[in-house]
């Protein structure tokens, strides 16, 4: 557990750069890590971002994918277009949620 | 008078309502008869049929080491004395009221309900599974029916690609696909097919299995099979005409026989009852496995949303941790059982070996021996010959000790003792 500096942010983070306290997030943080992994928030961007942060506020669990998919309202495929390649890994990293551990 | 003193009687008795008399439900009524008065508790197991699935054994069947007679016993074989079993489709859960309606109109009472119901293969749920080449060369082993057919399938079948294919996770008994990846090489190898034959492994994951420790092992196995790796592929849809898989990030992988494990769903009552997450499984503590909506009800093995395997290891393990804790509840105390989610899985690698692991919520499939520290005797993930053995003995053992709830003595908890760590976790972690 190391402790990352970002856009005048600390913060925790695990070996894969997660972040690891999710009250140390905010949304200037978010649009800062989107950056690093070469994305450029759109409204479309933050609309999963913010339910992701409201369903991990409720169910102590980083949505997956297909959870992302059914309520949100954004379809899976959009969310393969804003998050290109490993969508839900990096929603999760923007997000500064855990990994979802639907993987199991 | 009389009338009165029986209403008296049984209002004072407890009933107990298990839905689904599959690996879990029906280890728990065994269990819970043993150790619930007669006279103080009705227990009644609800099923749609009469016919359990050994379900490890579908693996084997297109091989032909199985045929499906082997497969199949009746459920009321394993429902003991003083357990009501009842055969019906449910509608749905009323928890408001505490019962549950059949799709018959029949109604049952409860005060606590398990909901054991597991998961369910959904062919359905992804566009053109179910199209004009289902089960002409669009295939699941996930059922007695389709392994059935795949293994007719399979005879007929002398080269081209082969693809096995997972749509998403979680799925029941995660390591099947790779086992049936192992199995057919070793199958086509016997064959004298291999060289005629390109196998392909497509997965949503980013690698060979759920845990990196046991993915990386498992993708040398691939590797040294000359098994090709698609990862990452998230399946949109199946296009019957030019007999390919379409991911949603627009990759395709082209077949000539699909073995693919479809979208796995938790009972349809669950969602219709308002009771389940998006792929109807209903959450639960995962250490104590209460559902976190009632305090009346349980859902134990597959249909729960706890976030390890599932798999009839899991149901066992996390059984014996149930019973303790639902005698507890049930006369108000504390529930002190707490579940790990300990798992352990026989992988079939082909040539009559298999590797074992065993894992938990937060431990990594670790090498070294299993039960006994340092004696085993069986391996674990490591390609051995008694594994083999071991799982297919395992047969015997569903249903002469574990359906029964016998005793097995494998601790619930997961042990370290005799056991590695496979790797150093921080540097197999990364992608």
């Amino acid at each position: 557990m190391t402790i990352a500096t970002l856009a005048g942010h600390e913060f925790h983070v695990n070996e894969e750069g997660f972040m690891t306290v999710p009250a140390e997030w905010d949304e200037e943080l978010g649009a800062a890590l989107a950056a690093q992994i070469g994305l450029e928030m759109t409204d479309a961007h933050w609309e999963v971002i913010r339910f992701l942060r409201a369903d991990f506020a409720e169910t102590g669990e980083t949505a997956t994918l297909r959870r992302v998919g059914a309520r949100s309202g954004v379809p899976v495929k959009q969310l393969f277009a804003l998050f290109p390649q490993k969508p839900a890994k990096k929603m999760a990293y923007v997000a500064g949620l855990p990994k979802p551990h639907g993987c199991v | 008078m009389q009338d009165d003193r029986r209403n008296e009687a049984s209002a004072m008795t407890r009933r107990l309502l298990v839905l689904g008399a599959g690996t879990a439900g029906t280890m728990i009524v065994n269990k819970l008869r043993r150790k619930l008065p007669g006279d103080e508790w009705d227990i009644t197991v609800v099923d749609r049929d009469d016919v359990h699935p050994y379900q490890p054994g579908y693996l084997f069947l297109p091989f032909g080491i199985y045929d499906e007679n082997q497969l199949t016993k009746p459920r009321h074989d394993f429902v003991p004395d003083g357990v009501e079993l009842l055969l019906g489709e449910i509608d749905r859960v009323d928890t408001e009221t505490d019962t549950v309606r059949l799709v018959d109109g029949r109604t049952l009472d409860y005060d606590y309900l398990v909901i054991a119901t597991g998961t369910s293969p959904r062919p359905d749920q992804t566009p053109g599974m179910l199209g004009p080449e289902w089960r002409r060369s669009v295939f699941d082993f996930y059922s007695l029916e389709g392994a059935g057919a795949l293994a007719r399938a399979l005879a007929d079948f002398d080269h081209g690609r082969l693809v096995v294919h997972v749509t998403d996770m979680p799925i029941k008994c995660p390591v099947a696909p790779l086992e049936f990846t192992f199995l057919a090489e070793a199958w086509l190898r016997e064959q004298g097919l291999r060289d005629r034959v390109e196998l392909v492994f497509v997965t949503p994951l980013p690698g060979a299995f759920t845990k990196p420790v046991a993915s990386e092992h498992l993708g040398n196995l691939l590797d040294e099979r000359k098994v090709a790796v698609e990862s990452d592929f998230l399946v949109e849809s199946i296009d019957n005409e030019r007999k390919c898989l379409v991911s949603y990030d627009e990759r395709e992988v082209p077949f000539d026989l699909l073995v693919t494990v479809p979208l796995n769903m938790g009972a349809d009552f669950v969602e219709r009852s308002g009771l389940g997450d998006e792929l109807n499984y209903v959450p639960v503590d995962k250490h104590t496995l209460l559902s976190r909506a009632h305090d009346n009800v349980f859902a134990v093995g597959d249909a729960s949303d706890i976030p390890t395997s599932k798999a009839g290891s899991v149901a066992h393990f996390s059984v014996e941790i149930f019973v303790d804790n639902f005698l507890a509840h049930v006369e108000g105390r504390p529930m002190t059982g707490s579940f790990d989610g300990h798992a352990n899985c026989f992988i079939e690698s082909g040539d009559k070996k298999a590797l074992l692991i065993d894992f938990n919520y937060d431990t990594e499939p670790l090498t070294g021996t299993y039960p006994v520290p340092y004696l085993g005797p069986l391996g674990l993930l490591k390609e051995t010959r008694a594994n083999h053995l071991g799982k297919l003995a395992f047969r015997w053992v569903y249903w002469n000790v574990l359906l029964p709830g016998r005793p097995i003595p494998l601790p619930a908890h997961m042990s370290m003792a005799g056991k590695h760590p496979a790797g150093d976790t921080s540097t197999t972690v990364k992608e």
